[in-house]
Parts: structure tokens; sequence; C-alpha cells
């Protein structure tokens, strides 16, 4: 009773966060929005026993790429932002295909025979996740372990450069 | 009715239908890049919901983990363009940025 509560709260704010970035004006409201639906997210991690995933996500994802994100909102924010009515993409078009590809996904996921099997053995032990992650990493995922780590510096080089200023000779 | 995979499937399907509007409707380029990571944040939902409702718990975590990590490093190249975008063309309007338009 108090989990199904706990649940809809935790999923509600994950919601109503991914909502919020879509449909608010402001992109700094957005920003906010975002953090909210991901912290929802490391929320619905911790229900689904991801106790080292939920920590990741608010680790790096808020704290980390929300922080940049909001860093640049607030370099390239404009105050006189004004919304001009034509859009790339107009919303009700946007609005029609969103409908039309949600109502696939969802009859998807109701209709589909999932094989829904029991908590995992380890994970019924309650002893967390962190060992058998840190188990897979180097066990049976090293290769993609270790091109993470090579796309990790190449995206860190490549981000000084494009920001660096053109040196004039 | 208790909370079974159904409800994690949903929440990621919401989730993933805001991310995709947010980039079909936005005009700031880093309003974009918060549709996209929405909608990596729905596939990463999905991954751990299977995880832990379908058989080995470590695969689908660990392929979480790596999604996130991609997705740091996406957001450090994205918002660097897009400072570059900001510091040639004084605004990051999607649609100000037609120079190569014909």
């Amino acid at each position: 009773m108090i989990y199904a509560a706990l649940f809809y709260g935790v999923a509600g704010l994950t919601v109503l966060g991914a909502l919020g970035v879509a449909f608010s004006n402001n992109v700094v409201y957005s920003a906010f929005s975002l953090m909210a639906a991901l912290l929802g997210g490391a929320g619905l991690y911790v229900f689904l026993s991801a106790d080292f995933v939920a920590a990741v996500q608010l680790l790096v994802y808020v704290g980390g790429i929300l922080v940049l994100t909001l860093f640049a909102i607030m370099l390239t924010h404009q105050i006189s932002n004004v919304e001009v009515s034509n859009r790339s993409v107009g919303k009700l078009p946007a609005l029609a295909l969103v409908a039309f590809v949600g109502a696939g996904m969802g009859y998807a996921i109701v209709k589909a025979p999932w094989r829904v099997a029991g908590p995992a053995a380890e994970i019924a032990a309650g002893q967390g996740t962190t060992y058998g992650i840190g188990d897979s990493f180097l066990n049976k995922y090293l290769l993609p372990f270790e091109l993470a780590s090579v796309v990790l510096l190449t995206a860190l080089v490549g981000a000084i450069v494009l920001s660096r200023k053109e040196l004039r000779d | 009715m208790e909370i079974g995979l159904h409800h994690y499937l949903f929440v990621a399907l919401v989730v993933f239908l805001s991310g995709i509007f947010t980039v079909l409707t936005r005009r700031n380029a880093i309003g974009v890049l918060m549709g996209v990571e929405l909608v990596l944040n729905s596939a990463n939902i999905n991954y751990i919901a299977f995880a832990r409702y379908g058989g080995t718990p470590y695969d689908g975590q660990v392929f979480a983990i790596f999604v996130i990590m991609l997705a740091a490093a996406e957001a450090a190249i994205g918002l660097a363009i897009v400072l570059g975008i900001y510091r040639t063309f004084q605004t990051i309007d999607v649609e100000a940025t037609d120079s190569l338009r014909g």
C-alpha cells in the first residue's frame, strides 16, 4: 500500500518532469523539469533494485550533465527571447505523430507476452549490485569498458578543441 | 494492482514520447538536446526494468551505465557545438543556422 503510493509518487515526478520539458515555453523551466525527471528516474532505479545505477544517475546525469546544460543555457540565454509563431514542426502535427507512435508502442506493451521472472537470486539476497556490476565490467564487458574510456577521452579532447578560441597568428 | 513490469514500461513510454515531442518542436538548440536526454533516459528505465524482471540483473544495469556514460560524452560535445554556434550566429535558434541553404 505504502509501496504503491511511493511508486506512484516517484513515477508521477518522472512523468510530470518529462511533460514539463516538452510543454514549457521557457528553456530554463525545461531544464529544471529535466532535473525533476532525472531525479524521478533515479528513484525508479531504486525501486528496481538497481542501487549502483541510481547513484551513477544522480552523480553523472544530475550532477554533471544537467549542471553543464544549465551552464550552457545561462551562457546563451537571451533576455528578449520572443517565441515566433511559426515553428520548425508545428505543435499539432508533432502531437499527432507522438500520439500515433504512443498508441502503437502502448499496444505493444500491453499485448506482448513478456517473460516475467521473479527477482534474481543475487538481488533477492539483498547484497547490492555493486559487486556484480564491477565483476561484469572486468570479466564479461571488458572490451566495451576499455572502449568507453577511449570514447570519453575523445569527447574530452573534442570538447576542448571545439570551444577553443581561434588563434590569430 | 501490484506494481509490475508494465508500470515501468508505461512510465518509460511517456518519457520517450515527451522526448521526441521536445526534439520536434523546440527551436532552442539546448532544448533539442534536453529532448535527446529524455529519450536516453526512457531507454535506461526500460533496460533496468527488464534487468529486474527478466533474468540476469547485471547485463541490463551495465548497459544502462554505458548509456549514461555515452550521454555524458554526447552532452559535452553537443554543448560545445552549441556554444560555437552562439559565438558565430549570436543566437541558438535552430532555424537561424541555415547558411548552407541554397
